[in-house]
């Protein structure tokens, strides 16, 4: 009679890949329930036409590189692409725009390199980047939230993707735009002035990011990523914010607890930097990681040109993530240095 | 000393422990025939000194050790040695090796067995050879001659010797069976080997999931007076792991490279102490030890006695073996046991479990995805390593990043394959890149031994050579003079160059010697 | 001197150009002197890599020889007994692109140890004398044998052999030398893009 030969361990824990993706993609709804309610259905849309579009893109790019599909589409992992990239884009984006995001984010961000895993970028900040230096102009279009406009219905958000010309909806500059523009108010006074603004950050953008963060939460209780990444890069964007408010004079930067509630701050916190694939590996690594990404993110918000800075510290930061690999390598066990008192 | 540390890592899997009814043992009886490997043991195989067709009787010496690394071997049983081959041998493997064959007659007739009136009259080095002359070898899987363990007390200073009942990998009661069977037995080969090393602490250390065999250490070591302690830790797996161990009960790690001799610890398995027991006082040699037959493909799983030479296919039988949902024979435990192809294996001296799961039980493994690098696996790794950079470096067969990342320090205990959700059997490739670090070494030893070798022979035929052409050029120089000195027609001079010719080339050859 | 650079940008430039290059140059040039490693000569790099079966079979009398042949520009293929692993090495030492062996000098096989059948020897000293790495023990009209551990499996003792009492046998069967193979990649093989192809 003849076993199956099969190297230990023999068991294994429930958790896979699949599961992993599927938690993310859990995780993400908070966030995107509250968008929607904010915003309107567009990111809702988004979401569904990229999904579609993504799950066709990655099943012929496997067909060219000769690849059983199956096991690859059910890993999910193409599913959290799109989505993390849709909920980036402004709602009512034109078709053309997701379009082209899809394709650079799982074309060129993920199979080019190998697919799974061998992604040196995080592939949805590769299509939001691409985006934003191709059309700057849709990609800064965001809808004015609930409250300040009309919220558009399901008809016309599904206008907006496919008749783009046709639909013209309420933009309004993005607190984080307002308060880069700034010029001579007071923050105080920038704050009761514009509609924008609302009880800690922008209306409706506090309430989004509370929402990633209760997402980003459950996930670290799940045990799918470490704490340590998006708690060093809020320690360091909030540091960095305390340092430039300037106690709320024209000049200031803004508080910290407004960058923690604005843009994508806890989005890219939980969802993208928390991207292990192209992030640092060990939880030194990410420590460090997580905290640059911070300062990044504070520089370019307040010195740079970009409505909001996210994509480019992360991409910046995969860079560096094999360098700070390199040097992050955990203490062996036995390799710890004698002890002065050991005598 | 109540107070234990934690370890970095490690997982919690199911433990199963219920199924094989620890505590009671079962004697599995005697086979037809027995079926004993040369090599059960880390180490030279031991070197035999029976021929097929010899009679032997239960306890007999049948091989000895060969040098310092092996132990000896001995007669399970009385019989007829009937075969000396290779046979199939319980390996990762599944390589045949050197095996001896005894037909068992059914009388289980032995030799005399004497063991020492008392052992702490006894020096350690006489007690020394009494244990490896019974042919013990560590009982907790790894097989590493119990003899040369305590023969650290030559080199280095020792205090603690830890028996290590941790038995941290599910499924696996033959630990915890003996602690509650025989804990006086283990206390008092514990106190044995304390004497041999010289030490004056024991630890005897157990998992806190097993409160009836620790509820017996206690009792035991209490009666036993001083010098025992049971410790108790909490149930994680691999806390069995000797150094891991180590840094539970002690908060030290074992230096990279080193023994535990070096902190002063020497470990030894709870089996070890009773088989060490046994030599010492009735001078039994080892031939039979406890194993778990366990999984859910078993219908009367548990712990039975088993003679060593056990063919797994008769264990099988009596534990009441159904093949219909198994496809899996696992020696060891399900963690860092290896698979076995074929159930005409015997057991050894380190076989503490058979499991046979039913597919259901312990699936097969899906095919691996992609690493994502998620570092689930550098959570789980109780030596701190980061698997998912060893996976890739094993990969790319990258020794010096290999190196760098300490590879020789994997323990390979299975913590990070069980956690990885793309099932990727890290173990494998952390196994088959040492054996290619180990094997690349070697070779580079023995090509730089050619190279010194061919360089000499290469000078030496040099040398040889010019040796040679200077002999020659020399007779060829005192033709050429006697033939000058000829043509001169001078008697006297001719005699001179003869002279000078001769003893000219008598001097080359004391160049030539 | 300064109004003539002024009216002259170009000038300016290029002396700024040529003062710059001038200044780097003796920078670097300093260095290497001042910090030269003394590394191993090419040869002996290259025969450092090589696997020192003294074989003969790339057609040079050692393996020595053949490093200096490499060292040279020779093909860096001609070495059956390091294999593909050996090339690869070489390559990556000399910045080259690998190739695979030519088959020309032989097969890549597992490495061997010579055994002389100790009844049928007659004392010849002929494979001693051939044996590259004086791994046989012996002397005239007694028996020989080889030491094992010293044999490279090189061949070159079978052939003098006047009545072909030398085997080659596998010097790594056994269980003492089974090794762990890496696992197989998958029927979805997850490899890197180059080799998609060739998957098909």
């Amino acid at each position: 009679m003849n076993f199956l030969r099969i190297t230990s361990p023999h068991g294994h824990s429930p958790l896979t890949t699949s599961q992993v993706m599927q938690a993310v993609l859990l995780a993400t709804l908070p966030g995107v329930m509250v968008l929607t309610w904010f915003f309107g259905p567009g990111t809702l849309i988004n979401i569904l036409f990229g999904g579609i579009l993504a799950l066709a893109l990655e099943y012929s790019a496997l067909g060219l590189r000769n690849r059983n599909p199956k096991p690859y589409l059910q890993d999910y992992s193409v599913l959290v692409t799109s989505t993390l990239l849709c909920i980036a884009l402004p709602p009512y984006a034109p078709w053309w725009l997701i379009a082209t995001g899809m394709v650079s984010a799982v074309i060129l961000g993920k199979h080019v390199f190998g697919g799974l895993g061998y992604n040196p970028f995080n592939p949805a900040m590769v299509g939001y980047v691409v985006l934003l230096i191709s059309f700057p102009l849709q990609m800064s279009s965001w809808q004015a939230p609930r409250g300040l406009g009309e919220i558009p219905g399901v008809a016309d958000s599904l206008t907006a993707l496919f008749v783009p010309a046709s639909y013209d909806g309420v933009t309004m500059a993005t607190p984080l735009d307002l308060l880069r523009q700034n010029k001579g108010l007071l923050l105080e006074d920038l704050f009761n002035n514009t509609p924008q603004f609302g009880q800690w950050a922008g209306v409706g953008w506090e309430w989004v990011n509370i929402a990633f963060l209760a997402g980003g939460a459950w996930l670290i209780y799940r045990g799918i990523f470490t704490w340590h990444a998006p708690t060093a890069m809020l320690f360091t964007l909030g540091l960095c914010a305390a340092i430039g408010f300037d106690s709320g004079s024209s000049e200031s930067g803004g508080s910290p607890l407004f960058h923690w509630l604005s843009g994508a701050t806890m989005f890219g916190a939980f969802f993208i930097i928390t991207d292990p694939v192209s992030g640092a590996t060990s939880n030194r690594g990410r420590l460090i990681f997580g905290a640059l990404v911070g300062i990044l993110l504070y520089l370019i918000r307040v010195a740079g040109n970009y409505p909001d800075a996210l994509a480019f510290a992360v991409l910046i930061l995969n860079f560096a993530a094999p360098f700070i690999d390199q040097y992050t390598q955990p203490i062996t066990y036995g390799h710890k240095p004698p002890k002065e008192d050991d005598a | 000393m109540n107070t234990v540390f934690n370890i970095h890592g490690g997982i919690h899997p199911a433990e199963e422990k219920h199924l094989s009814n620890p505590g009671i043992v079962v004697d599995a009886g005697l086979p037809p025939s027995l079926v004993l490997p040369l090599s059960q043991h880390i180490g030279k195989p031991s070197s035999l000194c029976v021929k097929p067709g010899d009679y032997v009787l239960g306890g007999q010496l049948l091989a000895e050790a060969d040098g310092m690394v092996s132990v000896a071997l001995h007669a399970p049983t009385s019989g007829t040695v009937i075969a000396i081959e290779p046979r199939p041998v319980p390996h990762p493997s599944a390589l045949d090796n050197l095996c001896l064959e005894i037909a068992c007659d059914g009388e289980d007739r032995w030799i005399e067995c004497t063991g020492c009136e008392d052992w702490r009259a006894e020096t350690p080095e006489s007690l020394i050879s009494r244990i490896s002359g019974a042919g013990i070898a560590g009982m907790g899987g790894a097989g590493f001659p119990t003899a040369v363990k305590l023969m650290a007390r030559e080199r280095l200073p020792l205090k603690t010797l830890i028996i290590n009942g941790t038995e941290c990998e599910p499924y696996i009661t033959a630990d915890d069976t003996l602690m509650q069977v025989d804990a006086e037995g283990i206390i008092e080969g514990a106190q044995i080997l304390a004497h041999i090393l010289d030490v004056e602490q024991i630890l005897l250390a157990v998992e806190d999931n097993k409160p009836a065999a620790l509820a017996a250490m206690k009792a035991a070591a209490e009666a036993a007076g001083g010098g025992c302690e049971v410790v108790t830790f909490p149930t994680k797996y691999p806390s069995g792991g000797e150094k891991q161990l180590i840094e539970i009960l002690t908060g030290q790690q074992v230096p990279a490279g080193g023994l535990p001799a070096d902190l002063g610890i020497v470990c030894q398995n709870p089996g070890t102490a009773v088989a060490a027991r046994d030599a010492v006082c009735i001078g039994k040699p080892l031939t039979d030890r406890i194993v778990t037959l366990t999984g859910r493909a078993l219908m009367r799983p548990g712990n039975y006695r088993a003679r060593l030479g056990t063919p797994i296919e008769y264990l099988l039988t009596i534990a009441g073996f159904d093949p219909s949902q198994n496809r899996r024979l696992i020696h060891g435990g399900p963690m860092m046991g290896f698979a076995l192809e074929s159930a005409a294996v015997p057991i050894i001296k380190t076989t503490n479990c058979i499991l046979v799961p039913t597919e259901q039980e312990l699936p097969t493994p899906p095919d691996a995805q992609a690493c994502i690098r998620c570092g689930l696996c550098a959570e789980a790794c109780p030596a701190s390593l980061l698997p998912q950079q060893l996976y890739w470096y094993a990969r790319a067969k990258d020794q010096e990043q290999l190196e760098r990342h300490h590879l020789g320090d994997c323990i390979e205990c299975g913590a990070c394959s069980w956690v990885c959700p793309s099932h990727i059997p890290l173990v494998q490739y952390y196994r088959a890149a040492k054996g290619m670090i180990r094997e690349s070494k070697a070779e580079k030893i023995r090509s730089d031994r050619s190279r010194d070798r061919f360089e000499a022979r290469q000078t030496r035929l040099e040398e040889e050579a010019a040796a040679r052409e200077a002999q020659r050029a020399a007779r060829r120089a005192a033709a050429e003079q006697k033939a000058a000195a000829g043509g001169a027609d001078d008697p006297v001079a001719a005699a001179i160059a003869r002279a000078k010719a001769k003893k000219e080339s008598t001097n080359d050859g004391e160049v030539d010697l | 001197m300064l109004t003539l650079l002024q009216s002259y940008p170009l000038v300016a430039a290029l002396i700024a150009l040529l003062g710059l290059g001038l200044g780097f140059g003796a920078v670097l040039g300093y260095a290497s002197v001042r910090f030269k490693t003394e590394g191993n000569p090419l040869v002996d790099q290259i025969n450092q890599l090589l696997p020192q079966t003294q074989c003969g079979q790339c057609g040079h009398p050692g393996c020595k020889p053949y490093a200096t042949a490499i060292a040279e520009g020779g093909a860096i293929n001609k070495c059956p007994p390091g294999g593909q692993e050996t090339i690869d090495a070489l390559a990556d030492l000399l910045d080259i692109e690998p190739q695979t062996l030519d088959a020309e000098h032989g097969e890549e096989k597992e490495p061997n140890v010579a055994y002389i059948r100790e009844d049928e020897c007659i004392g010849c000293t002929k494979c001693i004398q051939a044996c590259p790495v004086d791994a046989i023990l012996g002397a005239a009209k007694l028996m020989h044998t080889v030491i094992a551990d010293e044999c490279t499996g090189c061949d070159l003792c079978v052939e003098p052999c006047p009545v072909d009492c030398i085997d080659m046998l596998p010097r790594k069967g056994g269980i003492e030398h089974w090794r762990w193979e890496l696992p197989e990649p998958n029927h979805n093989k997850n490899d890197i893009i180059a080799t998609d192809r060739e998957a098909a």
